[in-house]
């Protein structure tokens, strides 16, 4: 076996989590369970790690198949990448079934045309998802199996979900050989960028919970009584908390919201000041980014006017996240009359 | 009572007791929080300006966190000659102690306490803060 296949599927291991390594091993059916009996794992994972090399040396392991070790991982801690979302289209009516092993061998013949050293490995999984992992060389170098980038692709969809490496160059490649295997047209990149695959998924696919503009009659009070803490403390303000509630309510939906880690503006409006102050003197835009970072910005997003610290309604800058699919903005000058200020694609 | 702001909605002006004490409390990680409470200064009647107004700042315990300035909040408890407590909501022992200061308080405004009115309680306060 090549030392660098066993380096790899060493180093592949000590990511595991220890107790989910045997689970992990299983799954990826490479050792038979005759074999993984014989692996203590209680012991320290350098050793753990070092007896799976040693199994996967009797195996004669390749590197495709340490691939797919590294894609089981990738699939169960997929919160560990940034995904980007890209939305392809077509040209007029699409009436062509997919067919998976057509989109795989357009795939890799586009790619490899391009570059002749790649590894690619695909997987598909239960809810339509395919996973393509491409590990990137260059034509005098062998794949770098620590630099990949995973592409998720659901095949009913005109979604790409993408976890690029490093090698920004390589986009437009995959991006092309994207389109050609899937019979479509074009390619763009969505504003949309998390950690967290499923939420993007979520949002995509609209089924995150939306306010429908629909009538709220009273709510039902086995919902909306909060435990009465203690008799002696008289709430003047319910009527505003009511509102506070409802609009929150309205902005954000009744369930659990997706999970996005930053909201990013790009302001390239005019400074306003007062006209005496003169501070800029060029008429130049004043360029400004305004970042909102949390481990979960959308839910910290709808507490902020339950808990007093923000007026509701919040702007619509921060509620229609979700709902246009994006979290990365930029903001610009209304041009006209009026001074103002618009979102731009 | 609670509330979030001032005035007090007066549909409720029946239903209410004697007010003896106001505790302005101000989130020393919310800059709204402190905007909030300035606000509802100016809608406060003069006379509870007499000791009957106390201001408490919470969340002091995180020290990384802090978003108003304490020259602010001085200002504030000179402008409107009131103490300022400070205290910390999240530790037990702090919160109890806290509560039982404001009911000493309270006492005092109320009344209950022979010999000592809130003015002149206020201004003890006062006194010994400027130490």
């Amino acid at each position: 076996m090549d030392e660098t296949v066993a380096e790899y599927i060493r180093r592949t291991v000590l990511k595991i989590p220890r107790d989910e390594i045997k689970a992990m091993l299983q799954k990826w059916g490479f050792l038979s369970e005759e074999q993984l009996e014989t692996v203590n794992f209680h012991q320290i994972k350098d050793n753990i790690s070092q007896d799976v090399v040693q199994l996967c040396e009797e195996n004669s392991a390749d590197i495709k198949q340490a691939a797919v070790l590294d894609m089981i991982y990738n699939h169960i801690y997929s919160n560990k990448r940034t995904w980007s979302v890209y939305q392809m289209s077509k040209r007029g009516e699409d009436t062509e079934v997919f067919d998976l092993t057509d989109f795989k061998k357009k795939f890799k013949r586009r790619l490899r045309s391009d570059l002749k050293n790649v590894t690619i490995n695909f997987k598909e999984y239960e809810d339509n998802a395919i996973w393509i992992r491409i590990a990137w060389g260059t034509p005098y170098k062998k794949p770098n199996q620590y630099k990949t980038s995973y592409v998720v692709y659901h095949s009913q969809t005109p979604y790409v979900f993408i976890s690029a490496s490093v090698l920004k160059s390589n986009m437009p490649l995959l991006c092309q050989a994207l389109v050609v295997a899937s019979n479509y047209h074009d390619i763009r990149e969505m504003e949309l960028r998390s950690h967290s695959l499923n939420s993007l998924k979520d949002i995509v696919f609209k089924k995150y919970s939306q306010n429908f503009q629909s009538y709220y009659p009273r709510p039902l009070q086995e919902r909306n009584v909060a435990p009465e803490t203690d008799l002696r403390i008289v709430e003047e303000n319910r009527s505003e908390k009511e509102r506070i509630q409802r609009l929150t309510r309205e902005a954000f939906g009744d369930g659990p919201q997706p999970k996005l880690e930053f909201a990013q503006y790009k302001l390239e409006t005019m400074f306003k000041s007062d006209p005496t102050m003169d501070v800029l003197d060029k008429k130049e835009p004043f360029r400004c980014l305004v970042k909102f970072s949390s481990p979960h910005l959308l839910e910290s997003l709808k507490s902020l006017a339950p808990m007093g610290m923000a007026d509701a309604p919040l702007s619509p800058l921060l509620t229609c996240i979700p709902q246009k699919a994006r979290n990365y903005f930029k903001i610009r000058e209304k041009k006209g009359l009026l001074p103002g200020s618009f979102l731009s694609p | 009572h609670l509330t979030t702001s001032l005035p007090l909605p007066s549909e409720r002006d029946h239903l209410r007791p004697r007010i003896d004490l106001i505790v302005f409390m101000i989130d020393i990680k919310s800059k709204y929080s402190l905007k909030n409470v300035e606000a509802s200064l100016a809608h406060l009647d003069a006379s509870f300006f007499l000791g009957k107004v106390c201001f408490l700042v919470t969340g002091v315990g995180r020290v990384n966190f802090c978003s108003v300035e304490m020259n602010a909040i001085w200002k504030l408890g000179e402008a409107y000659c009131s103490p300022v407590l400070f205290c910390e909501l999240e530790l037990e022992g702090i919160r109890i102690a806290t509560a039982q200061r404001l009911l000493r308080m309270l006492q005092i405004c109320a009344g209950h306490i022979p010999g000592v009115s809130a003015l002149s309680f206020g201004t003890l306060m006062r006194n010994t803060a400027d130490d």
